[in-house]
């Protein structure tokens, strides 16, 4: 492939507070493909939604991207202007969240919120917006749109608010999708038509979508990339398959041994011990260091370095580096 | 028959909602749901939202007052009459454990409530006892007594919680949701203690919970529900394995899987619609109107939980 569709280089994000600088994002880099589901997974606080706020450049007043680049097709966005980026929310990237009632307006129809966005976005105007939008709502499975548009958010179900979100971010024929725990809030068979709904569009539209979730289980079903935070790092990135049936970090083996597994029900759980990292004061080291069974004396002293196990899967774990070297160079690291 | 601990005989749990000036419409929240569990045993309960799991534990407990049905605890029908006492071997975990702790009492207090309660001890030496035993047992330090609930993290709260509902010794508690509100990696350690307690101290459970892996992990039987019924009732693994029920099977087909050569080979059921109002339950089963099965006589009558074999449940006309 060329170009990616977004690069992030070494983001730093921070948040201002009374008690001091809240690191949440701490150097994170990637890239995301045209057409490409990348998933981000990783604790509660880990900077997921932060991370992907940052690319939207939508954080509360006292957030700051404080240092790195986003490139958005070759173009630092981090430079661009707030009028700049208005266009690139409306036109270029789009974004749902966890709970669609925080997102829709109660006091306005279905109808409404839906035109209003196409008639921002797009350069359709009047009786086409509002085919557009009941078009949309088709799109997105919901029967009956034309009586839709004439009904409040209250009036609908969970899913169906998620659906009419989803149709909202889709008025802009976005390249990327953003969807930040899209169904966290939804029961499991709901659960399954709206990721089955982004699948599905994802492949008609052709877009790139971002896939933020806490659920390895969705994760490991819709994802081709997976990206692992912890501490608001990335600790391991690869793909499914690699992170799934190959994990080299700590922390993602500790997630994986802790969740019940299908094919070894009647096993104890392994839990992570110990509680999760304050981000007011972040270790020197690796940020998992004083939950992880396996730390060495650097760990506590160094960030550790991320390094490739494979083309398909990277680490940053001492761990790894350590066994690289007893391999002197061997399958580890070429 | 004697290792049955307790016995829920149609329970119904109707609320009545005001549906215009006049006029009230009763909600079947719980309607009509029997089952049983054994001393010792974990029942888990899954079900999609609002299908009436929190209203079936709180009912057990007479949290609220039945509209109709037979709660028999160890051989002895609960009553208003008998419920204070009967709340000392029942007991409730509840499922947010940031708003189900007063973050204004100490550790201590809380766990120490029901001890006051009951009056389970005879001097401020011995309470001081019990409570640190408690804390013991749920792996928190003796330290953290005098601390307030807001200091603690959601699985040291949750294990508060535990602690708390352990104070009266019961042999029957409620799990409303214990770990839904937790990250994945603290969610290991309290099912863990939930496991390590009941081998220990024999304690039955009710596990409501919407992740049917972990109900899965620590349930011996799993009863699915429905808008107020219950569809299905196995063994786990049966269930796992051979899901009879048409909602069953979709829900289990629907569950994402953490492994992604399963995740991807499997075929998913995905289900049409939304769940009915209960306010407006469909006339028949009350499935059908998501079923791909459904035939005339699924509108007509509502088909029982009737034995399949083996224990094994289903409340069908034709799967
Ligand atoms: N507005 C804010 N002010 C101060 N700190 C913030 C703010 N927003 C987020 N943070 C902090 O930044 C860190 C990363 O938060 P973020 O929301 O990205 O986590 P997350 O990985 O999305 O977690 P979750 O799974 O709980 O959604 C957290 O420690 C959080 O407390
Ligand atoms: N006190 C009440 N008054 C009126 N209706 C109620 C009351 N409690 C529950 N309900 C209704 O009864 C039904 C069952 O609710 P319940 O809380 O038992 O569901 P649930 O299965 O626990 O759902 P969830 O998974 O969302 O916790 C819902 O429709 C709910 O709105
Ligand atoms: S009784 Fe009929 S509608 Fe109900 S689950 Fe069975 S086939 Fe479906
Ligand atoms: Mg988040
Ligand atoms: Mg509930």
């Amino acid at each position: 492939m060329n170009k990616p569709l977004i690069s992030v280089q070494n983001l730093h994000t921070s948040f201002f507070t009374d008690s001091g600088e809240v690191c949440a994002v701490n150097g994170v880099s990637f890239d995301l493909d045209h057409g490409e589901i990348l998933g981000i997974v990783g604790e509660s606080g880990s900077g997921k939604s932060v991370t992907a706020y940052s690319i939207m450049q939508i954080l509360a007043s006292t957030g700051k991207i404080v240092d790195g680049s986003i490139y958005y097709k070759g173009e630092d966005i981090t430079k661009w202007k707030e009028k700049q980026m208005r266009d690139f929310r409306g036109k270029c990237c789009s974004i749902i969240f966890q709970d669609p009632m925080t997102s829709l307006n109660p006091v306005f129809t279905i109808g409404n919120q839906l035109t209003e966005a196409i008639k921002l976005h797009t350069d359709k105007k009047g009786k086409e917006a509002k085919a557009r939008a009941a078009e949309l709502l088709e799109l997105v499975g919901i029967n009956e749109p034309e009586r839709r548009l004439k009904q409040y958010p209250y009036e609908l179900s969970g899913g169906m608010r998620q659906r009419v979100m989803i149709a909202m971010a889709l008025a802009c024929e976005p390249d990327i999708l953003i969807a930040d725990e899209p169904t966290t809030a939804l029961d499991v068979t709901i659960q399954a038509q709206i990721l089955e709904l982004i699948q599905k569009l994802q492949k008609e539209l052709g877009m790139a979508v971002i896939l933020v979730t806490h659920d390895l289980g969705v994760i490991a079903s819709m994802c081709d990339n997976i990206i692992v935070m912890y501490g608001g790092r990335i600790c391991e990135r690869g793909t499914a398959h690699e992170i799934f049936y190959n994990p080299k970090h700590e922390y993602t083996k500790g997630l994986l041994r802790s969740i019940p597994n299908v094919t070894r029900m009647k096993e104890k759980l392994i839990p992570i011990l110990g509680t999760p990292i304050n981000m007011l004061n972040l270790p020197k080291g690796c940020s998992f260091c004083a939950r992880c069974d396996n730390a060495m004396k650097i760990c506590l002293t160094e960030k550790p370095e991320e390094i490739s196990i494979n083309e398909n899967h990277k680490a940053s774990c001492w761990i790894n580096v350590r066994d690289a070297m007893i391999n002197e160079g061997g399958n580890a690291d070429e | 028959m004697s290792d049955i601990l307790l016995e829920v005989n149609d329970l119904k749990q109707y609320f009545p909602i005001r549906t215009g000036f006049f006029q009230k419409t009763p909600l079947k929240a719980v309607d009509g749901v029997s089952f049983t569990i054994g001393k010792g045993e974990t029942l888990g309960l899954v079900g999609e939202s609002g299908c009436g799991k929190t209203t079936v534990g709180r009912s057990i407990l007479r949290l609220y007052e039945p509209t109709a049905g037979q709660v028999i605890f160890d051989g002895e029908e609960v009553t208003k009459n008998n419920i204070n006492s009967m709340r000392k071997k029942m007991q409730m975990v509840f499922q947010d454990p940031y708003s189900s702790l007063d973050p204004r009492m100490t550790v201590e207090d809380i766990i120490g409530e029901p001890l006051d309660v009951h009056k389970l001890y005879s001097n401020k030496k011995e309470r001081r006892e019990k409570i640190l035993e408690l804390m013991n047992y749920v792996g928190l330090n003796s330290e953290h007594a005098t601390r307030y609930a807001h200091e603690f993290s959601g699985g040291q709260r949750q294990r508060i919680g535990i602690a708390r509902a352990l104070a009266v010794d019961p042999q029957f508690i409620v799990c409303d949701e214990p770990v839904s509100a937790l990250d994945v990696s603290i969610q290991a350690q309290v099912i863990n203690m939930f496991e390590e307690l009941q081998e220990k101290l024999g304690v039955a459970y009710l596990f409501i919970a919407h992740d049917l892996l972990v109900v899965h992990h620590i349930s011996k039987r799993i009863a699915v529900m429905y808008l107020g019924k219950i569809v299905e009732l196995a063994d786990s693994d049966e269930l796992n394995n051979n899901p009879l029920h048409p909602y069953t099977q979709s829900l289990l087909s629907a569950v994402p899987i953490p492994d992604p050569d399963i995740a991807r080979s499997r075929q998913r059921i995905v289900l049409e619609g939304d769940v009915p109002s209960p306010l407006k339950m469909p006339t028949g089963c009350p499935f059908r109107t998501r079923c791909q099965y459904a035939t005339e006589q699924c509108a007509q009558e509502c088909p029982t939980l009737t034995d399949r074999g083996g224990g094994h449940m289903s409340a069908c006309f034709n799967k």
